[in-house]
C-alpha cells in the first residue's frame, strides 16, 4: 500500500516535471541561441582571421584552428602602448567615481533609510526618480547646462570668471558625469541594506552605553558592509564598459575609455573587429571578479526568498 | 544645541544629514527639469528663457512632429517596446514558472543561465549580440529585427526575477488544494495559480516595455539605418551638434512615456500589496525589488 502511494506519487511528480520542463524551455532555447552562441561568436571572432579582400574579420568556429594573434595585439598595446594609458585612464575615472559616489551616496541613502520620520515614501520617490529618466536625457541635461551659452558659464560669469569650454577633453567633468548618472543605482541597494537593519540591535547598543556615534560605527556601518560591496558591484559594471558618458561630455582622445575603443573598433570600422573582440574578452575577464560576486548575491537573495 | 556639540555628534540631530539629503535630490533632479522646461520654450536657445510655447514639440520646422529624424525615433521606440513587451514577458512568466516548480536534473544549470545576462555588462552583450547577427545569423537584417532580438534577450531575466518573487512568496499549497479538490494541473495552474500571479504578470508586461524604450547601448550596436534609430540613439547622435530645443522636447516624451509604464507597474504591486494587506507601499516595493 504505502510503496504504491509512492509510486503513484513520484510518477504525478514525473509527469509534472515534464509540464514544467516545457514551460522553461521556450526561455532556456532563447538564452542559448541569443546569448551563449553571440558570446561563442565573440571568441571565435577574436581567434579567427581577417578576410585578405573584404578585410572583414572571418571568425574560426572550429576550436582546434583558434589563432589567438588579435590577443597578442591587444596585450601587446595594453603594456607600453596606447591602450595601455587609455586601461589605466579607465581604473582612475571609475575608481575616483565609485568613491564620490559612496561618499555622496552613503549619507542620503542612510538618511533616507533610517533617519526620516515622516513621508517617507515621498523621499524614497524623490531617489527613485532618475531610475526612471533615460541616461542619456540627464546626460543631454548636463550638455545643456555646460555648453558655451549654458547655465554653468552665466552662473560663473557672475563671479567675474571667463567662458571655460567644460565639453571637451575634461577629466573632472567626465568623472562627474559618471556619478550623476550611476549614482542612483548605487543608493538603491545601500537603502536596503540600510533599512533592513533591525533597530532593536542598534536599541541595544545604545541600552549597552554606546554613544551614537559609536552605534553608528560599530553597528550600523558593519551591517550595511554588503550594501556597499552590492552597489558598487552594480555601478563599477557599467563604468567600466561606458562609452557614452565621456562621448557626450567630452569627445575628445584625451578622455577616452576602454568601453570607446570597443565602439570604435566594432562600430566605426570593419577591419579590426577581431581586436575588438579580444579587448571585450579581455575587458570581461577583468570585470569577472565583479560580475561572480553579483551572481553570488542574487543567488543568495534567491535562497533566501525560496526558503 | 550648540554648533560644537552638533558637530561633534552629527548623528545626533539629523539636520546636516537633512540638508545633504537635499542638496543631493536636487542636483539630481533640477538638471532634468531645466532641460524639461527648455522643451518648451518659445525661442530656439536652451538656456535663456523666452515664453511658454509647444513650438518644440508641433508647429516648428525642426519640431518632434514635423521633423522625421525626431518623430521616426519615437514611432521606432514605441514600436520596439510594444513588440519587446508582447515576447519577453510571456517568455519570462513561463520560465519563472517552470524554474520554480520543476525540480530535478537541468533545473539548477537553466537558474544559472538566466541570471548571466542580468550581470553581464551591456557592452560585452551589445558586441557579442552584434557579431552573432553579423557572421552567423546573417538572415537577420540590422534594424528592428536585431534589436527586437536583442531587447528581448536581455527583458527575459528581468521578467524572471520579478515573477518568480511572487511565486515565492505564493507557495505550491493553493495549486496542491486545487489539484486535490480535482483540477488537473493545468487548471489548477489556469484557475488558481494565474490569476495569484497576475500583479506580478502586469508588472512584468510595464518593466519589459519601460525596459526597451529606455535602452541605449543594445539599439545602438544592433542599429540599421536610420529607420531603426530610437530615442535614445538619437539623443545621443543630436546633443552635441547644438541642437535646437525640440531633442528636449523628444526627450520629455521619452520621460513621459516611462513614467506611465512604470506607474502601471506600480498600481498593479500596490494593488496585490492592498489586497493581502500588506503595509509595505508601492514604491517601497519596488526599492526592495531591485537586487
Amino acid at each position: 500500500m504505502a510503496s504504491n502511494l509512492q509510486s503513484a506519487e513520484t510518477e504525478a511528480v514525473g509527469q509534472k516535471t515534464w509540464i514544467w520542463q516545457a514551460f522553461a524551455m521556450p526561455g532556456v532555447v532563447w538564452l542559448i541561441v541569443l546569448f551563449v552562441v553571440p558570446f561563442y561568436a565573440v571568441i571565435s571572432v577574436a581567434m579567427g582571421d581577417i578576410d585578405p579582400i573584404f578585410l572583414k574579420p572571418q571568425p574560426e568556429w572550429n576550436p582546434l584552428a583558434w589563432d589567438p594573434s588579435a590577443f597578442g595585439a591587444v596585450f601587446g598595446d595594453l603594456f607600453g602602448g596606447q591602450l595601455g594609458k587609455i586601461a589605466v585612464r579607465t581604473m582612475g575615472y571609475v575608481a575616483s567615481a565609485s568613491l564620490l559616489c559612496v561618499a555622496i551616496g552613503y549619507p542620503v541613502a542612510y538618511f533616507v533609510a533610517r533617519r526620516v520620520e515622516k513621508h517617507k515614501a515621498l523621499w524614497l520617490l524623490a531617489l527613485l526618480a532618475p531610475f526612471w529618466i533615460n541616461y542619456l536625457m540627464r546626460m543631454l541635461a548636463w550638455v545643456n547646462l555646460l555648453s558655451p551659452d549654458g547655465w554653468v558659464n552665466k552662473a560663473i560669469a557672475l563671479f567675474g570668471f571667463p567662458e571655460q569650454n567644460w565639453l571637451s577633453g575634461r577629466a573632472i567633468v567626465v568623472i562627474l558625469g559618471l556619478v550623476y548618472g550611476y549614482i542612483p543605482y548605487f543608493i538603491l541597494p545601500l537603502y536596503a541594506a540600510l533599512d533592513r537593519i533591525d533597530t532593536q540591535v542598534i536599541e541595544a547598543a545604545k541600552d549597552l552605553g554606546a554613544s551614537p556615534r559609536q552605534a553608528f560605527l560599530r553597528v550600523t556601518a558593519p551591517m550595511s558592509k554588503q550594501g556597499v560591496l552590492a552597489g558598487l558591484v552594480i555601478i563599477m559594471l557599467p563604468m567600466f564598459g561606458d562609452y557614452y558618458t565621456p562621448n557626450l561630455l567630452s569627445g575628445s582622445p584625451r578622455t577616452r575609455m576602454i568601453g570607446n575603443q570597443i565602439d570604435q573598433f566594432i562600430n566605426q570600422t570593419t577591419s579590426q573587429g577581431g581586436q575588438g573582440a579580444a579587448l571585450t574578452l579581455v575587458l570581461m575577464a577583468f570585470v569577472a571578479i565583479l560580475m561572480v560576486y553579483y551572481l553570488i548575491n542574487i543567488s543568495r537573495v534567491t535562497q533566501k526568498a525560496r526558503e | 544645541m550648540t554648533i560644537k556639540a552638533r558637530l561633534a555628534n552629527p548623528w545626533g540631530r539629523p539636520r546636516f544629514l537633512r540638508i545633504a539629503t537635499l542638496i543631493y535630490i536636487a542636483w539630481s533632479l533640477i538638471p532634468v527639469l531645466i532641460a524639461i522646461q527648455f522643451s518648451f520654450n518659445a525661442g530656439r536657445s536652451r538656456s535663456t528663457w523666452q515664453g511658454f510655447s509647444l513650438r518644440w514639440y508641433l508647429y516648428d520646422a525642426g519640431s518632434v512632429l514635423k521633423d522625421d529624424s525626431l518623430l521616426l525615433a519615437l514611432v521606432q521606440s514605441l514600436r520596439l517596446a510594444a513588440l519587446t513587451m508582447l515576447v519577453a514577458a510571456p517568455i519570462g512568466i513561463a520560465l519563472a514558472i517552470g524554474l520554480a516548480r520543476w525540480r530535478g536534473r537541468g533545473v539548477k544549470a537553466a537558474s544559472f543561465l538566466m541570471l548571466i545576462p542580468l550581470v553581464t555588462p551591456e557592452i560585452v552583450m551589445g558586441v557579442a549580440l552584434f557579431l552573432v547577427f553579423a557572421n552567423l545569423y546573417d538572415f537577420v537584417a540590422f534594424g528592428t529585427w536585431a534589436q527586437f532580438l536583442g531587447h528581448v534577450t536581455f527583458s527575459i531575466s528581468f521578467v524572471v526575477i520579478i515573477v518568480r518573487g511572487r511565486l515565492f512568496a505564493i507557495g505550491r499549497d493553493y495549486e496542491e488544494a486545487a489539484m486535490d479538490l480535482g483540477a488537473s494541473p493545468f487548471e489548477a495552474m489556469r484557475r488558481v495559480l494565474l490569476p495569484m500571479l497576475a500583479p506580478a504578470i502586469v508588472a512584468s508586461f510595464a518593466i519589459v516595455f519601460a525596459l526597451s524604450i529606455d535602452d541605449f547601448v543594445i539599439s545602438q550596436f544592433l542599429a540599421g539605418g536610420a529607420s531603426s534609430i530610437t530615442i535614445p540613439v538619437r539623443l545621443y547622435s543630436g546633443a552635441r551638434l547644438a541642437p535646437p530645443p525640440s531633442l528636449n522636447a523628444l526627450a520629455t516624451l521619452l520621460l513621459v512615456t516611462t513614467m506611465l509604464a512604470v506607474g502601471s507597474a506600480g498600481w498593479a504591486t500596490r494593488r496585490y500589496n492592498r489586497r493581502d494587506g500588506g503595509s509595505e507601499s508601492a514604491v517601497q516595493a519596488v526599492a526592495h525589488f531591485e537586487i
